[in-house]
Order: C-alpha cells, then structure tokens, then sequence
C-alpha cells in the first residue's frame, strides 16, 4: 500500500498556536490528575502555554500565508486577534486563582477548558473556511457552556449555564442552517470561493443564498450578543463567575467579531448593501437595547452584561464600515476593551465577597474615602468604557466614528455619537456612589496580588493606549 | 427501476418527517424521526452512496436517536402530561416563519426541477462513496477540520464530566 | 372457456419473460427466502440443544418425551405458544408494544443478510453467490442493524407502561451501547489486517491462517462483546429475574414473547457467525477434506456450543460491575490492542 500523499498545503507553522495550545491544555488536564489541592502549577503552565503560543504565532513568514486548501489563513488580522486572545486569556486566569479559591471551584479542568476556548478563538480568527468557523465557535461556545456552570453549587450559574446552552445550541442550528444554504447556493464552503462565486450579479439575488445570510446574521449575532439576541446575556454575565463574565465579554466575543469580518469582509463584500441595513438596525437596536437597559440595572455585573450589549453595537460599525480602517478599528477597540473589561471586573472581584455577593451598585458606595486608588482605577475604567477624552475608550470610538465617516454612515455615527452620551449616566452613576455616597458597611477588601496585577495592567492600558495609540494603530492598520 | 423504489422511499420520508412534526407524544415523534433517517439511508443508497448510508444508520438512527429515547425514557413521559410538547405546536408565528421558509424552499426547488435536465445522470467513478475515497478525502482536503473535531470532542467530553462528575475532590 | 386458457397462456408468458430477464433478482429473492427460512428453522433447533445441554451441564436429562431425543419438545412449544392467548394491558401503548418484538426479529434476520458463508459456485451458467447480499462494508452493515435492534428493547421497555419493563429496557440498551464500543474497536483491528470491510474479503485473507493466532485479544475482546450485546447469560442482566421479573419483556405472552427469544437467538447464530468470519477463517478448511459450508457450520456450531457453556457455568454479573468492566477494563483493551497493531502494521507491513 502506497502512502497516502499529504497535500503541499499541510503547514504546520502557520498551524503553530492552534498546536501549542492545544497540547497545553492536554498537558493541564493530564498534570491535575497529580496537582491535588494546589493549582499553581496548572495556573503556570497555562500562562506559558498563552505565552507559547502568542510568541508560536510569529513564526510564519511571510503574510498572508493561507493553507489547508485556503481554509486556513495567518494575517495581520488574525495575529493581532491571536495577541488580544492570549492576553484576554491571560488575564483571566490570573483573576480566576484567587477567585476560585474563595468561591471553592476546584475543578483543575477550569484551566484546561479556558485553553481549549482560547484554540476554538484562535480558529475562528484565522478560518477562512465556513466548516472551520463552525467547528471554532462550537469549541468556543461549549468550553464557555461548562465555564458558565462551573460553580455547581450555585442555582444561579445552573440556570444561567442552562440558558446560555440552551439558547446557544439553538442559535448553532440557524448559523448551520444559513451555512447550509450558502453553500447550496454558492457551492462551496471556502470564503474565496463564495467570494469570487457572488461576482456574478445573477448569483446575488438567489433567495436562498439572502436566507441563509439572514441566517448567518442571526447566528452570529447571538454568539456576539447584538440586540434582538441578547436575551441571554444579562442572566449568563451575573450567573457565570466572574473572571468568566470578563472573559466572556471579550474574547469569545472579539473571535465572534473575527468571523463575523470574515465571513461578510472577505466572502460577501459584493453583496453589501444587502447584508449592511439588516447589520445597521442590528447595530442600532444593541446601542439602544443595551445602554438604556443598563440605566435600569442595580447589579454590576448585569450592568457590564448591558453595557457590552450596547458595545456590541459600536463594534457593529466597524464592520459595517469594512474598510482596511473598519478593521483596524475594529482591532483598536478590542485590545482597549480588553484592558477596561477585565480592569471592572478585577475591580468587581476585588469587592465581591465569597458566594457572588455584593454586588449591587448600592454596595459601591462611599468606596473612594475608604479606598481611594481602586475606586479612582474603578472610574478610569467606566470613564473609558463611556468614552471619556484622555483614555483608550475615547480613541477607540473615534476611531470606529471616523471610519464610518469615511464610508458615509453619518446616520449610524449620530446615533452612537447619541448613545456614548446616553452611556455616561450609568457609568457616572457608579463614580457618583463611589464618591458622593456614605459608606453603609464595613469594606470587606481582599487585596489579592494577582487581582490588583490585573487591575494595574488595566489601568496602565487604558491610560496608555488613550494617550499615545499610534503605535497600537499603526501595528493594527497593516 | 430506480424511480420505482425511489418515490415510496421518498413518500415515507416525507410522511414520517411530518410525523415527528405532528405526534402529540414523544416517543411517536421519535420513532418518526428513526425510520424517516433510515428512509433517507435507502435515498443515499440509491445515489451510490453506501457508506454514507450505513453512517447515517449507525450515528444518526443507531447512536443519537438511542440517546433520544434514553432522555425521554429517563423523563418517563405520558400523553396528557402537561411537558409543552403540545404548546409547541400552537405557537402562530413560529408556524408561519417555517411555514415561509418551507414554501420559499419549495418555489425555488420546483424552479430548478422544471428547468434542468432531468435524464442525464452523472456519471460517477467506481470509487464513488466508498470508504477508501472518503477516508482519502477526510485525511487530505479535511484534515484539520478533522483534527479539529477532536478538540472539539474532547472539550465537550471533558465539560460534561466536569459538570456532572458526582465528586469534586 | 377460451378466454381463460388466453390469460393464462399471456401470464405464463409475461411470468417467463420476467424471469428470464432478472434472473439475478430471482436468484436474490429465493436467496433471500432460503435464509430467512433457514435461520427461522434454526432457532427451535437451537432452543432444543440449549435444553439438552444445559441438562447435561447441570446433571439432568433436560427434554426427552416428546419424540426421540425430545426433538418434539420445540414444537410442541411453538404450537403452545401460538395459541395462547395475547395479552395486552390496557395502559400499554398498542402501536408500539406490537412494534417493538417486530423490530427485534426484523433486524436480527436483517443482519444475517450480507453473512457470507462460502465461495460463489456455478450453477446452469449462473454464479450462486452465497451470501444474501454483498454490501462492500458489510461489517459496518452488521453493526448498523445490531444498533437498530436496541430499539426493540428500547420501545418494549416503554409501551409496556411497567416499571419493570422500563428498567429492563433502559438497562439493555445502556449495555448494549457500551459494548457495541468494544465490538466495533476489536473488530477495527482485523478490518486494518485485511484492509476491507467487506466479510468476503476478510475471510479471503484468512487463507493461509485464522486471524485468531495473530489476534487472539481482539478475538477475546469480540466475543466478551458479542455475548453483551446478545444479551446472554452471564451478562443478561436486562432480564435478571431476581431483580427485574422479566426485564423488558415482563408484559408479553404468546407468539409476541416468543419472537423476543427467536430474536436472541438469531443474533446468537448472527454473532457466532462473525466469530467465525472475522477470527476462525471462515469456510476455510485448512486442509481438511470438508465442503467449506461444512467448515463454516461445524466452527459457528462449537461457537453456540460455548455460548451454552458459558450461560451454564457462570453466575450473572452484577449491573455497575458490568459497566466498569466494559468501560474500564475491555475498552482501554482495545484500544491498546488497535494500537499495537496499527504500530506494528505500519512499521513492519508496510
């Protein structure tokens, strides 16, 4: 018997991070059979795997390098995806230690299951083939199903896993199903393909091939928690534990991002104006939803749920826009609404006591006279999250208004222009408790090294890419 | 010959596929569902396709469905209990957005049928849909798809066993 | 009366016609006809030796009245049998209570299709094939089915609308997945020795020895699975009486409960059938001067034998002892077993 012959497109370099990762997180799950009690060592390996694997992810030459039959692709994008992906996993398992010691998760498999989501994002970024965005965000979604219900004990992280899996398997159904019908009509699963398919104005107004768009909006649109399917995402953010509710507002949702640039960026630029009002209203209605949602909300982390809602929505835009500088707003954005996300939730953290308890915005109160430098930290971060001038909030969405501009979508940029406005009046409402309110109780404050590590690197990222972003935009406008 | 067995094949299908829709119990519209994929299995044998045919006897009828029956046997469920089964049914707008993309489906599918050409099939190797092939093709043009699938596999498996493992050290 | 004589004459015709143009479907159908017959006809035979042999087993006659030998026991039984009266209760679900024995013997005869059981022969000019049907992966063929006969269990256990029942039924089918994992995996090692998942094939690669010497764990591993999966002592715990009454079949009677035993029976015949086929060389003699449906019927016969033993020699297993032991203990077996072989294929055979 004659071997098989391997195709010359088999690239294991450009296949690097997925590999190093992936043999990580095997390597943590096999290392808990010994660890007993004691995590650190799985906490370290982990964090050398993301190391590995960000540093693993420069090894190809040059860019873009596509493989696997172009169903695989290493860019500029997906690398600087591959940065922000390994840093947000980073951060979140430097929350997780001392967190999971207070609230008893002992599970070792916590780790290796934020590894594993962390390949499914990486896949999702860099897969310019439609089975291989599914396979991503079916990783990324099942690891974030079980991190959700982790804390077994708790009714509320049931329900929420429940929920969250329930829906998301049903939002899987339409994404598969508008996946389906693209590839009916087109043919084929690979972006190009589909791309140089729809040239043919003929083939653009196939009814199938708008359904299944549709479709692939829905299913995507859940999986990034846009408007009219956020349901899901209030109830999951405040249910999950918290270092996951950080790490569920920004990775798993910049790789929902990635693909969504992908799949309507690369394989349907031609057929824009259908996709772009169906994306405009979404956009519009997550602003809305979200920041007029989160007025109403006396839980923090309810309110963070919003809150990303609405940035969901601005997020939107740079797609819409897809211009090369809708991408790399599009990446501007994320990597400083990485840094302000996990500074808030380190902060809510740092404040949380054992079994998810306060953590209602009352609990805030009187904050800065008893601990004046995390409640200032606290206000940098939701000043940035509003959009406030000297921080990376500011810049990010300035970044997105003009991109859109330059497309002209001045309707869509009033709006957020509106919204950002509207936003301040919940996040003012926090610095408002923390700074012109009486503290009721006492300030039960875990100073927790790894925590405030977290909340430094937040703080310094969000004033550092508000003051000097050139070099982040010139590194993301390749 | 093949017209002959194909349009029964085809009517079963479709009448057990609207009876998984319309049963009022479960275990009727799981049954349904079985022998409407073991009709398909007879639809892909028919297009020379064996071994996807015998794959979709095992994984789909064989492996998922038993796993159906198991939830529903666990669940233990009778007619007239109160389980939304019913309720399913009446729901007017999911209805009529099915209803929509069935008969959408249908327009552009008569649409192909009255204009191609019917009579001239392809004509498909020898190889065509045997295992050889599909294994060369899955370890080749799909192999990392294939790959990762197993991640895939893994970190649901390990999920499940993390959340309903009964003791956490 | 000319008329008649005319349709009779222009049938005959058609009728010949027919037959002259499709003699393989011809061939096929009264095939498929002597088997299904065949195999039926076996299993009162085979209930009779079980009775003898259990009887000698366990120092006793067993059944010897009815004619010589107790041959007449079986008959008698079926005729008993047949006229009893079928009982259903009133709470069963009709549908499926009359679907679930059906769907037992239907897919255990079904299997039995593509068993092969010697080389193709030439008669008037036409080749006899001897087998029912040669499916090109007819291993896969047999497992399909075999998966499709849990539902029997399955739907027996629910619409018998009996506790007992429902245990009986979860219980079966739970098992039988578990163990079809180890049937498939120990199986995978003589498909990656032949390359083929056709049994034709497979026995052709037999020719010079049995697979069982260079295979003897997978053929350990296969038949431990395969007494599992047909549900025979001492893992027929679906049915285990001190616990269960009767397992899933607590609520039949009469010719309803008789078709549950034909269909463990057939797949009893099934499974010795793809012992020999898979590990034991098939119709191959190996030397010996025997026709080779001698060979195949004399090795699946000592097979049934030792299901006989084995039913007559050890007590049941208890249930989560069975699940450890097939999860735990056969499966990594097997996995191991398939990676020595594929390791040793692929460095020395390549």
């Amino acid at each position: 018997m004659e071997p098989i012959l391997a195709p010359e497109s088999i690239d294991l370099i450009a296949l690097a991070p997925v590999i190093v990762l992936s043999v990580f997180a095997m390597m943590v799950l096999v290392l808990d059979l010994w660890g007993g009690r004691n995590k650190t060592l799985l906490v370290f390996i982990s964090l050398v795997g993301l190391l590995m694997t960000a540093i693993s992810a420069f090894a190809k030459h040059p860019l873009p390098a596509y493989s696997f039959n172009d169903s695989y692709i290493v860019d500029h994008l997906s690398l600087f995806f591959i940065c922000i992906f390994t840093l947000s996993s980073a951060l979140t398992i430097l929350l997780s230690v001392e967190y999971n010691e207070r609230e008893d998760i002992r599970a070792g498999e916590y780790y290796a299951l934020i590894l594993f989501c962390t390949v499914g994002m990486i896949l999702l970024a860099s897969s310019t083939d439609m089975i291989m965005i599914f396979l991503g965000i079916e990783i990324v979604s099942i690891c974030l199903y079980v991190l959700t219900g982790i804390r077994r004990n708790d009714h509320r992280s049931n329900e929420a896993a429940l929920k969250y899996f329930l829906l998301g398997a049903f939002a899987t159904g339409f994404l598969l199903y508008g996946m389906t019908l693209v590839y009916g009509s087109t043919g084929s699963t690979n972006l190009f393909k589909i791309a140089e398919f729809i040239q043919n104005p003929s083939a653009q107004s196939n009814p199938l091939l708008l359904m299944g768009l549709v479709l692939l909006i829905i299913g995507l649109g859940f999986k990034v928690a846009s408007a009219p399917f956020h349901m899901w995402a209030p109830d999951v953010y405040q249910g999950a534990p918290t270092p996951v509710t950080a790490f569920m507002a920004v990775g798993p949702k910049a790789a929902a991002f990635a693909a969504f640039f992908r799949v309507f960026a690369e394989a349907f630029p031609e057929m824009s104006p259908s996709w772009e009002t169906l994306l405009s209203i979404i956009a519009v209605l997550s602003m809305f939803v979200g920041n007029l949602g989160a007025i109403m909300q006396t839980n923090i982390k309810r309110m963070l749920a919003f809150s990303s809602i609405s940035h969901a929505g601005y997020i939107l835009i740079a797609i819409i826009a897809k211009s090369s500088l809708g991408s790399s707003a599009l990446l501007f954005y994320m990597l400083s609404y990485t840094f302000m996300t996990f500074g808030a939730f380190g902060i809510v953290i740092i404040l949380g006591r054992k079994g998810e308890e306060n953590l209602e915005i009352e609990n805030y109160s009187g904050l800065a006279y008893k601990h004046p430098i995390i409640a200032l930290s606290m206000t940098i971060f939701l000043l940035s999250l509003g959009g406030l001038p000297p921080f990376a909030g500011f810049v990010a969405k300035f970044y997105i208004f003009s991109a859109a501009i330059q497309e002209g979508l001045l309707t869509l940029v009033i709006i957020a222009v509106l919204n950002s406005a509207i936003s301040f009046y919940y996040y003012l409402k926090v610095v408002v408790f923390m700074y012109m309110k009486e503290s009721e109780a006492e300030f039960k404050i875990s100073l927790t090294p790894m925590t405030l590590f977290v909340i430094l690197i937040g703080v310094i990222g969000t004033i550092n890419l508000g003051i000097f972003p050139n070099t982040i935009i010139a590194l993301a406008s390749h | 010959m093949e017209l002959l067995i194909f349009y029964p094949l085809a009517g079963f299908c479709v009448v057990l596929a609207l009876g998984v829709v319309l049963n009022n119990s479960p275990v009727g519209s799981a049954i349904s569902l079985i022998g409407m994929m073991l009709g398909l299995a007879g639809i892909f044998v028919l297009q020379q396709a064996h071994f996807l045919a015998i794959l979709q006897i095992i994984i789909y009828a064989g492996a998922i469905m038993v796993l159906f029956m198991f939830v529903i046997m666990l669940l233990n469920l009778k007619e007239g209990d109160d389980t939304g089964w019913i309720a399913r049914e009446r729901n007017l707008l999911l209805s009529v957005l099915t209803g929509l993309l069935a008969v959408g489906i249908l327009y552009k599918i008569s649409g192909i049928l009255f204009t191609a050409e019917m009579d001239t099939p392809a004509i498909l190797p020898d190889s065509f849909g045997t295992v050889a092939t599909i294994g060369e093709t899955l370890f080749t043009d799909f192999v990392l798809p294939f790959e990762v699938a197993s991640i895939l596999l893994l970190a649901a498996m390990v999920g499940a066993v993390v959340l309903a493992k009964t003791k956490l050290d | 009366m000319d008329w008649i004589t005319e349709i009779l004459n222009v049938t005959w015709n058609f009728i010949v016609l027919f037959l002259n143009e499709n003699i393989p479907l011809v061939v096929g159908s009264v095939k498929a006809v002597i088997i299904a017959v065949a195999i039926m006809s076996v299993v009162p035979a085979l209930v009779w030796l079980e009775r003898r042999l259990m009887g000698r087993f366990q120092v006793r006659l067993g059944p010897n009245r009815v004619g010589p030998f107790g041959l007449g026991q079986p008959m008698a039984d079926t005729v008993k049998l047949l006229f009893k009266e079928s009982i259903i209760q009133s709470s069963a679900d009709k549908f499926l209570f009359h679907l679930a024995p059906a769907v037992v013997v239907i897919t255990a005869i079904a299997a039995f299709a593509v068993i092969p059981f010697g080389e193709p022969f030439e008669v008037f000019g036409q080749t006899i094939e001897m087998w029912g049907a040669n499916v090109n992966s007819g291993i896969l063929f047999v497992f399909a089915i075999s998966g499709m006969g849990i539902y029997g269990m399955v739907l027996a256990g629910l619409s018998s609308n009996n506790k007992y029942s429902l245990m009986g039924g979860l219980r079966s089918s739970a098992q039988m997945i578990s163990y079809e994992l180890t049937l498939g995996l120990s199986a995978l090692s003589i498909i990656l020795l032949t390359g083929s998942l056709s049994l034709v094939d497979m026995v052709r690669a037999q020719e010079t020895y049995p697979f069982i010497l260079v295979q003897p764990l997978a053929f350990l591993l296969f038949f431990i699975a395969g007494i599992a999966e047909t549900n025979r002592a001492p893992f027929d715990l679906p049915e285990a009486e001190q616990e269960l009454v009767a397992g899933f079949h607590t609520e039949y009677t009469g010719m309803k409960f008789a078709m549950f035993f034909m269909g463990e029976y057939i797949n009893m015949v099934t499974m010795s059938a793809l012992v020999t086929l898979l590990f034991l060389g098939g119709w191959n003699a190996y030397g010996l001067p025997v026709w080779p449906i001698v060979s195949f019927a004399v090795k699946v016969f000592f097979l049934l034998c030792v299901f006989i033993w084995l039913r007559s020699t050890f007590p049941r297993i208890r249930y989560d002892r069975l699940m450890t032991f097939g999860w735990k203990i056969l499966l990594p077996l097997c996995l191991l077993n398939l990676m020595v072989t594929s390791t040793v294929k692929v460095i020395w055979f390549p």
